[in-house]
């Protein structure tokens, strides 16, 4: 689990400083950005395992759009959105965009470890899914198929 | 004030219906009872008008019969043979048996000298010349006196007839009796005060009257106020009371037949037609009152308390009002604390992160940098708790709907606070209608709700105490729940407080932060529902929280 890489976006630059800090220190590959536009730049150049999105970013690109982005960019990537500003609207929007979770600041680091671990299991076993499709149709054999989920289940 | 403003509108709808009623009825029957009295009155005229008249028929008649009688005798016998008495009195004799009534019969000679008489009196030899009545006869040829006593001292009137014989003009003079004459008159004295006499164009009584003087005595009647044609008049008679008298002039002589009358005995059935209208009428208008007070005072209740509902309705708005406004800078404050928190939240973690390094370690103040820290945690947590719960997003930031089961939801949270209710030996009892459907809701958030709620009712009841909850459907619509209690209920002044935020009564240190009731109340606006209490004080308080019943789509 060396290669677990968090991009940090927040408009807050305490907050994010010390947030990607702290998870530096606890061996967390974390990248903190100001903005949703550096967001995507950064989603752009490498992969990661979970962004975690502040919504309201006065002055440039709001956390739900950079949600919609990233994903475009990384689908796999899970996406915790971190917010002061929790409102009905953007909660049911973010979850229908396939935000992972919708947390409201301020959280204890404890409590957001938990969740960077939940986001991060569930994408891996996406992943795992993906490789299986993936080798499904690798082993496929003229006149019959070779089932690897079949084959799993046994 | 106000209970004045509804007594003055009693009193004017009252006091407009009532004349408006009144004044109809009150005509009506005025109207009715004097045209009734008229025509009553016009009957009674004409039946006096018609008996007078047949009256003086009759007298005119008996007075016809007798002058022609003693004209016929007049010309079939000559003064030759009438001056014989023997002759005189055979005629006396057909005449009373033909006709009747004659006292006496007698001839008087042109000289006015009585030279033959049949009758009681001794009155041969008398000379007329000089009375009225003889020149009268004479000039006239057939002559009816008035009633007057003459030589022999009794009431009596006579007819007297002329006769020319060749070259000789006499007279044959009869005296009628008063009493057969009378009685004719007297025929028409009807009922307890009806009265029949004659008078002469002077006012002297001809006849007996009934009630008021006597024979040839003067009658107070004014004989000038009758015409030609039978008339009726009303009069004040002598003894102050008020008579229709009825006259009617004969045709062969200038007397006057009146036939009096009590008017009150001919209207008795007018008065007793009279009272009964006047007892229907006062019988109307008792009901009109009744039935006018006791509508008006319905229907001014009906609207006192229409608008007390109203005003009731107006509070409550004027408080939901209150209260989203409450909210909204609630919410717009919460949210700007909420990102200081986070960064004194990722501050002071931070700070503590650091003191496992090795500097720190060594530092004699360790301990009070750890225990600074823990402190400002600590606050940070309350204050955030305290945002959170404002902004009602304690268990889940996503409201959705699910399926809910009322009844469980309440036994679970009431499994949850049995154990606090229990150590303050207060008694949870549960009334819960069996056959509540499942609806589509967000059971996290109705569960804070009923928590908030229990708690409450716990913390208000302190100690020994009754809780009941209770659920119902209300209509196809709504299902109810209400949580009551028997604690010490809400002051009255503080129930319009209770949910405002930050409004708390407990007040140990941390117990209450103020926002539960405020928080459940949006809670339930949101869903569509409402929260209501009502409480007295000393006699504890009962919440009402109704949630709208969406049946979850089939899946």
């Amino acid at each position: 689990m060396d290669s677990f890489r968090v991009l940090v976006v927040d408009d807050e630059q305490d907050f994010l400083e010390t947030l990607v800090n702290r998870l530096n220190i606890r061996n967390i590959d974390a990248t903190g950005v100001l903005s949703g536009e550096k967001a995507l730049e950064e989603v752009k150049k490498r992969l990661f395992d979970v962004v975690i999105l502040d919504i309201k970013m006065p002055g440039g690109m709001d956390g739900i759009e950079a949600l919609r982005e990233i994903k475009n960019i990384q689908p796999l990537a899970e996406v915790i959105l971190l917010t002061g500003h929790a409102s009905v609207e953007t909660s049911i929007e973010g979850m229908k965009l396939g935000a992972f979770d919708y947390l409201l600041k301020p959280i204890k680091l404890e409590d957001l470890m938990v969740k960077l671990a939940q986001a991060f299991e569930k994408k891996n076993g996406h992943e795992q899914k993906i490789r299986k499709a993936r080798i499904k149709e690798l082993m496929r054999f003229p006149g019959r198929v070779f089932d690897q989920e079949k084959e799993d289940k046994k | 004030m106000k209970s004045t403003i509804y007594a003055s509108l009693q009193r004017k709808i009252i006091s407009i219906t009532l004349v408006v009623s009144f004044a109809p009825i009150l005509l009506l029957g005025g109207t009715i009872y004097y045209q009734f009295a008229r025509v009553y009155k016009d009957k009674i005229e004409e039946q006096m008008r018609y008996r007078a008249r047949a009256q003086a028929e009759a007298v005119d008649l008996f007075l016809k019969e007798r002058t022609a009688i003693l004209s016929a005798m007049a010309d079939t016998h000559s003064f030759q043979a009438l001056k014989e008495e023997e002759n005189l009195s055979k005629v006396f004799q057909v005449i009373n048996l033909r006709a009747g009534a004659f006292v006496d019969l007698g001839v008087i000679d042109s000289a006015g000298e009585h030279v033959a008489y049949v009758g009681p009196y001794d009155l041969k030899g008398l000379k007329y010349d000089q009375q009225p009545w003889f020149a009268e006869a004479l000039s006239k040829g057939i002559y009816i006196s008035d009633v007057y006593t003459g030589y022999r001292q009794s009431p009596h009137f006579v007819i007297a007839v002329r006769r020319h014989e060749n070259q000789r003009i006499w007279i044959l003079r009869a005296t009628v009796d008063p009493n057969i004459f009378g009685s004719i008159v007297i025929s028409a004295q009807v009922g307890r005060t009806g009265d029949a006499y004659i008078l002469n164009k002077d006012g002297v009584y001809q006849t007996h009257p009934r009630f008021e003087g006597d024979i040839l005595s003067e009658a107070s009647l004014n004989t000038t106020l009758f015409g030609r044609s039978t008339t009726v008049n009303e009069q004040v008679n002598g003894h102050g009371r008020r008579l229709l008298y009825a006259g009617s002039w004969l045709k062969n002589k200038d007397w006057l037949l009146i036939i009096s009358q009590d008017p009150a005995e001919e209207m008795g059935g007018l008065f007793a037609t009279r009272n009964v209208e006047i007892a229907i009428i006062l019988g109307g208008i008792l009901a009109i009152v009744l039935m006018t007070v006791f509508t008006t005072r319905l229907t001014v209740t009906r609207l006192r308390q229409a608008d007390m509902r109203m005003n009731e309705l107006n509070a409550q708005l004027v408080q939901s009002d209150k209260l989203a406004a409450l909210g909204k800078m609630a919410v717009g404050v919460a949210h700007e604390i909420n990102n200081p928190l986070a960064v004194i939240q990722q501050k002071t973690g931070w700070m503590e992160d650091l003191l496992t390094e090795e500097v720190f370690e060594k530092s004699r103040h360790l301990e009070e940098y750890i225990s600074s820290i823990r402190k400002i945690d600590e606050h940070v947590e309350r204050a955030r708790k305290i945002v959170h719960s404002m902004l009602g997003f304690v268990r889940r930031m996503e409201p959705y709907l699910e399926d809910v089961d009322i009844n469980a939801t309440l036994n679970q949270t009431i499994t949850l606070l049995e154990n606090s209710a229990r150590l303050n030996n207060i008694d949870i009892r549960t009334d819960l209608a069996p056959d509540l459907p499942i609806i589509a809701g967000d059971q996290a958030q109705l569960q804070q709700v009923f928590m908030n709620l229990i708690s409450n009712a716990i913390d208000a009841v302190e100690k020994d105490g009754l809780i009941q909850v209770k659920s119902r459907q209300t209509d196809s619509s709504y299902i109810a729940v209400s949580i009551a209690d028997n604690g010490p209920g809400i002051p009255e002044k503080e129930q319009k407080k209770i949910f405002d935020p930050f409004f708390t009564t407990k007040r140990s240190e941390g117990k209450g932060t103020g926002l539960g009731l405020w928080v459940s109340h949006n809670i339930m606006e949101k869903m569509g529902g409402n929260i209501t209490f009502s409480s007295q004080e000393g006699k504890g308080c009962t919440f009402f929280v109704t949630i709208p019943m969406i049946i979850p789509e089939k899946k």
